[in-house]
């Protein structure tokens, strides 16, 4: 265990992104690298208020038969929290990373499409804003993030919410769909000179397939709520079944959108988990090519297990054991990745950094996350749990445990590259603990809850032996959980004012992004190093002992410590 | 130190194995998100025709008059071939010309769209009539609108066309335009047969 490397003093003037224009060379560009950081501050954004949101639920549920929120504004609040956690918070810090590494990582001036990228920024954040208004329009949407039919009709929901809803995402989701694209083409078409498609870094490799995703999976989400506006505005028929409609048609679309979409949210997460594990271990990646083709097969199974969300329809045997075997299915291949992972640790000359600590605690954290999954795949044991507090905290532990500590680790690995600044690593190491631990705290207990019968989206609860406890000891993990994220953003703030000058490799990394100056000037490289294997940086350090040297000896790659010379 | 290969700040060759450029590729990216949405409305038409008996159905719908309409639409796509065909070989009258006929053939479809319409609300028949109504007018509304955007890209590029782009014999331009409107031509195909001439031959 060491600590992270000494910096050399670097004598080169500082170069900050945007110094000159000000707030207008930020609002009018189309550079990729500050249209990412600002897809991560208006992911931030509304991340903070996702997380008000939650304090506001974990407040009012924190003793049994509490008074605090009302259920019209506790309806409102958590179909609120759910939208934004989902749709402009997970999403943008994906998307937003995507944007920022991608062009650096395959060694690209700039993303296909920059005007189109800017375009899909702005559309994002505004849907996102679009969503807000609702709060002043008359009240919130209450129908939960899935805004089931026909509780989402107009003739049970009156207000403007739902419209607002559906027309912030819709916006959002166009936004979405074209930085899909982008990827797809900027991966495809811009990667440097001898780059091949078997070659780029994993974390671009889980951004292409995710890429196909997006343009999957958004557009079920769009003409759903597209059918569902003509339903509410045009007095349409689609989602009422007392005339002719049919309310399960609803779930079908929007589930053929929100299963695909769990794994938008997840797999460019599992991108970064591959780039930062290696580089702390010092070891190339375990088996790429078994996480680059299981990630393939998510992708395909990701639209064969949807319905594993309708079980408590009543689709019928034959439906729910289709549904119910692929879904314990897709469980290979994410399993695939775990021991990969494993085994890029295993034996490597671990450095103890706040990213790698973040990473290691995703192994752990997902693994939980991803076998509460398992059990939703037993249809009699997911109609016992479904809609409890078993689920909520099932999904917390694949979205926060897994895809937001992947982020976190990220967030400390590349934003010296960003900023040319280096997170403080003893405060990291406070913040991860803090987070750790809050998180641990609030949802590990809501498994408990959940196989003790306490339903979701429920206001209050009578006052039924430990669950006041439970509940309790859930609202106390959620508020050090918030602390620790503002503990991160305080940290965030005063690395970029005072923060030690990272230097442009700080990490001793093995790919291209590490390759130019941090943060990266406006072109982003001005000499690229041959690429003739999948870690160009390292053989680029070491001409002594280039991974293309090893790979021609006809060793596998994967099996070998490069780093043993 | 082993040679460094110098970035390309400005350009960058497409790899030899991608047949195509990046805006090929973007809008072939593009229609197929566009496959999928149309795809669903389709499919919600289909699922209300199997399930929901209730009419006014398709039957109501003129079929012979829209058959015309709809080969004027088909044939716009030949016509947007043909002005391909005039930019490859640098002619940019027989481009321009070519350009002109397509918008003037979508035009006269959305005309056709819009007598269905008028029609069909003197009836009484709208989208909130009944499930036909609401899956027919939003899956053809929102067919009708890429018609219409499309018939704003084919204006903007005849226009540029008259006025000196396009000097030949490949425009990426034109051909995703291109592209983009077969790709509704072929929409319509599927709903043209689906609503209309299947339930026409009796067959649906």
């Amino acid at each position: 265990m060491s600590d992270v490397p000494l910096v050399p003093e670097i004598k080169k003037p500082f170069y900050r992104l945007g110094e000159k224009e000000g707030l207008m060379s930020w609002v009018a560009t189309v550079d990729h690298k500050l249209l990412g950081l600002m897809y991560m501050a208006s992911a931030f954004l509304f991340f903070v208020v996702g997380g008000l949101e939650a304090l506001l639920m974990r407040i009012q549920l924190g003793t049994a038969r509490n008074t605090f929120l009302s259920p019209e504004i506790y309806n409102q609040i958590f179909t609120m929290h759910g939208t934004t956690m989902v749709f402009l918070v997970v999403i943008p810090l994906m998307l937003g990373s995507g944007i920022y590494l991608v062009p650096l990582m395959i060694g690209a001036r700039d993303m296909a499409f920059p005007r189109l990228n800017a375009l899909g920024f702005w559309l994002l954040f505004f849907g996102g804003l679009l969503l807000y208004y609702s709060f002043v329009a008359g009240g919130a949407p209450n129908g939960g993030w899935f805004s089931y039919a026909p509780y989402s009709e107009r003739a049970f929901n009156t207000t403007y919410g739902i419209d607002y809803w559906a027309l912030g995402l819709f916006v959002q989701g166009i936004g979405t769909t074209l930085a899909g694209i982008n990827f797809v083409v900027t991966i495809l078409a811009m990667r440097a000179p001898g780059m091949k498609l078997t070659q780029v870094p994993m974390f671009v490799w889980t951004t292409f397939i995710n890429g196909f995703l997006i343009i999957g999976a958004l557009p079920p989400l769009n003409a759903a709520l597209v059918m569902l506006l003509v339903d509410r505005r045009l007095n349409g028929h689609f989602f009422t079944p007392e005339s002719g409609g049919s309310s399960v048609l609803w779930q079908h679309y929007f589930w053929a959108f929100g299963h695909p979409e769990v794994y938008i949210m997840v797999l460019p997460a599992f991108g970064m988990i591959s780039e930062v594990l290696p580089v702390f271990s010092r070891k190339p990646l375990f088996g790429y090519n078994a996480v680059a083709i299981s990630t393939i097969a998510i992708a395909f199974l990701s639209y064969a297990v949807y319905a594993h969300h309708m079980f408590a329809v009543g689709l019928g045997p034959g439906f729910e054991a289709f549904f119910a075997a692929a879904t314990a299915l897709i469980a290979v291949p994410t399993g695939i990745k775990i021991f990969n992972w494993v085994f890029t640790v295993w034996g490597g000359k671990v450095r103890f950094t706040t990213a790698m600590l973040y990473c290691i605690s995703f192994l752990f954290l997902f693994t939980i996350g991803g076998i509460s999954g398992v059990t939703f795949a037993i249809v009699p044991t997911d109609w016992q749990s479904t809609d409890t507090y078993y689920l909520v905290a099932h999904m917390h532990y694949v979205l926060f445990g897994g895809t937001f500590f992947a982020v976190s680790g990220g967030i400390y690995y590349w934003f010296p590259k960003a900023t040319g600044r280096l997170l403080s690593e003893r405060h990291g190491k406070i913040q991860y603990i803090l987070t750790f631990v809050g998180f641990n705290m609030t949802f590990f207990i809501q498994h408990f809850l959940g196989l003790m019968g306490m339903p979701r989206r429920v206001y209050t609860y009578p006052d039924y032996p430990l669950w006041g406890l439970f509940n309790l000891i859930s609202t106390i993990g959620a508020f050090i959980l918030a602390f620790a994220i503002l503990y991160l953003l305080i940290m965030i703030w005063w690395a970029l004012r005072k923060g030690e000058r990272a230097g442009d490799d700080p990490w001793d990394a093995f790919t291209l992004e590490w390759a130019t100056s941090s943060p990266p000037p406006i072109q982003n490289f001005d000499i690229i190093p041959p690429i003739r294997s999948r870690r160009p940086l390292w053989d680029w350090k070491h001409p002594e002992d280039p991974d293309w040297k090893r790979d021609q000896s006809g060793k596998q790659m994967s099996m070998q410590r490069s780093d043993e010379v | 130190m082993s040679v460094t290969a110098h970035a390309d700040t400005t350009v960058h060759p497409n790899e030899p194995g991608t047949p195509m450029g990046k805006p090929e590729l973007g809008i072939l990216a593009f229609l197929g998100t566009e496959a999928v949405f149309f795809g669903l409305l389709i499919l919600s038409y289909v699922y209300f025709r199997a399930t929901d008996n209730s009419t006014p159905n398709a039957h109501v719908l003129d079929v012979p008059r829209t058959f015309i309409f709809s080969l004027c639409l088909f044939a716009s796509s030949g016509t947007v071939v043909l002005a391909e065909r005039a930019l490859k070989r640098g002619n940019r009258r027989g481009l321009v010309l070519w350009l002109i006929i397509t918008v003037l053939l979508g035009l006269t479809f959305l005309a056709g769209q819009g007598w269905e319409y008028a029609e069909l609300f003197g009836e009484n028949i709208t989208p909130s009539r009944n499930t036909f109504g609401t899956s027919f007018f939003t899956m053809t509304g929102f067919h009708g609108l890429h018609v219409f955007g499309g018939l704003v890209m084919l204006s903007t590029l005849t226009g540029l066309a008259a006025a000196g782009d396009f000097k030949g014999p490949h425009s990426a331009a034109v051909t995703c335009v291109s592209w983009y409107w077969h790709f509704v031509d072929m929409v319509w195909v599927v709903i043209f047969t689906l609503v209309y001439a299947l339930p026409y031959l009796g067959i649906l």
